[in-house]
């Protein structure tokens, strides 16, 4: 298939997920299922990640700010804004495109081969709105707050470095109080939405048309963490055209 | 009761079914029999409406699917029921859950009523003791009951079960052919079986359709099938060594 093939299939899956809810009910149970399933399972690692990599991000401008013409505050302020404008959001969503997306595609692959989707259909259910619909809204929902998680624990890895004597924790903290600009929250959430819906609806997208065994959900799985990866990136360049530039 | 008519099917350039007629009767266990590759599984698949037929109608009780508007086809969706082949019990749910599942989805009854239901198709089915388990900790045997029950809960009119004794022993297999052949008779249902297993055409088929190479080759009952004439029918009822012992006592009789 080539890539307007790909493009059209899609459309057209998200034309038939964005209908009407044949249960309102339904549709809510499953999207506090998916909230739990994909944000709040996804909290640890989230927190893990944006310590260490608070940390490291830290030690690392305390290296390259070494000059002594420079405050040692930009340490605290550099960390804060590579984390804010880019790792919070483009490489949080990167990494959970590889967990939240293989589990989606796995996981609606499996039951399309395993016929589950069949017996849906001819069950009269809109398989593509009862399936895809809440796991894109529950992840949507909760990736603000996953964001925030990140930010905030990033900051504290950074904290943690500061207190190792590499530079005082009072000047990190002023640092990452310096020159703050509230925008770029606003920005790494807004990009978030994007990569979440990405990552939600390619995901859907490769599970659904899954068609074999085991090894084709498995192929499915891959295409969609490298796909939702591509798509991310390339979207990270143009939201931040349009939103920061 | 569903009508066949005429139907012809075909996939690009290769013609899957060459006009091919028939009625299944309500109340009776209809089967479709056939080699693998002679078209049975798109013939069912094309009576419930997941392909479209080229030429020819297919008829619910008068109603044609062709002429029906997508919303009507969702409404007729609700008067089938289906028992797939790999079972299809939904993974993340337990077999309760599975059989109430049609009911949350299209029933306006109260929640006692979907539970008085539900407790009446699992215990129909033998499996009121299975009630709160999950797909994979039951047997194949009882999946296949947890699915007719799924199958059965919103009293469809017209029930299709595609091999529905795929990787069943023969004691299983056979629960479950009278199973089928049970709650036909019971509710008056239209069933469509589609299967290769000669015991079930010999146990449950009110009426045998055989399918070969895409074309109509046979059509009667089970006990018409000795005298069918038909070398092919033949061929693939009495394959095996034990049925050809069958056919040899009968034929002595």
């Amino acid at each position: 298939m080539n890539l307007f093939e790909h493009v059209g299939r899609y459309s057209r899956l998200m034309a038939g997920v964005f209908t009407k809810p044949q249960r309102w009910g339904i549709l809510f149970k499953q999207y506090l299922a998916e909230i739990e399933k994909q944000g709040i399972q996804s909290l640890g690692i989230t927190i893990i990640i944006s310590i260490f990599i608070g940390s490291a991000i830290t030690m690392q401008m305390v290296l390259n700010t070494e000059n002594p013409m420079l405050p040692k505050y930009v340490t605290g302020l550099t960390t804060r804004e590579t984390l804010l404008l880019e790792f919070s959001s483009t490489i949080l969503c990167l990494i959970l495109a590889g967990k939240v997306g293989s589990n989606i595609a796995s996981e609606i692959g499996t039951m399309r081969i395993t016929e589950q989707i069949e017996a849906l259909k001819i069950m009269g259910v809109n398989a593509e709105n009862y399936l895809i619909l809440p796991k894109i809204l529950g992840f949507v929902t909760i990736i603000p707050v996953l964001v925030i998680f990140s930010m905030f624990f990033g900051l504290v890895g950074g904290y943690f470095i500061a207190t190792t004597g590499v530079i005082s924790p009072a000047q990190y903290v002023m640092g990452i109080q310096y020159a703050f600009n509230p925008y770029y929250v606003t920005y790494s959430i807004v990009k978030s939405l994007f990569f979440a819906f990405i990552i939600s609806s390619v995901s859907s997208y490769y599970g659904y048309y899954a068609y074999g065994g085991a090894l084709d959900v498995g192929k499915a799985s891959t295409n969609a963490v490298v796909n939702s990866s591509i798509i991310i990136l390339l979207f990270n360049v143009i939201l931040t055209d349009l939103l920061l530039v | 009761m569903i009508e066949v008519k005429n139907v012809t099917k075909s996939f690009g350039d290769l013609t899957v079914l060459h006009n091919i007629s028939a009625v299944f009767e309500a109340g009776k266990t209809n089967l479709i029999i056939g080699q693998s590759g002679s078209g049975k599984t798109v013939l069912m698949k094309s009576v419930i409406g997941i392909h479209r037929v080229e030429e020819g109608q297919i008829l619910y009780d008068g109603r044609d699917i062709a002429a029906m508007s997508k919303k009507e086809v969702f409404r007729l969706r609700r008067e089938v029921g289906m028992l797939f082949q790999g079972s299809a019990l939904f993974d993340s749910m337990t077999v309760e859950e599975n059989v109430r599942f049609p009911l949350e989805m299209f029933s306006d009854k109260s929640r006692e009523e979907w539970n008085e239901r539900v407790e009446f198709c699992l215990k129909r089915v033998e499996l009121s003791h299975a009630a709160k388990l999950y797909p994979s900790e039951i047997s194949g045997g009882m999946q296949k009951r947890a699915a007719i029950a799924r199958a059965i809960v919103l009293q469809p009119k017209y029930l299709f079960c595609d091999e529905p004794n795929s990787g069943l022993d023969p004691k299983t297999s056979l629960t479950i052919d009278k199973l089928i052949h049970e709650i036909t008779e019971e509710f008056g249902i239209t069933t469509i079986v589609n299967t290769h297993d000669m015991n079930s055409v010999m146990e449950i088929g009110d009426k045998v359709i055989f399918i070969h190479k895409g074309h109509k080759g046979w059509e009667g009952d089970k006990d018409s099938i000795f005298e069918s004439g038909n070398q092919d029918l033949e061929d693939l009822v009495f394959a095996s060594n034990l049925y050809k012992k069958v056919k040899k006592y009968h034929n002595l009789k």
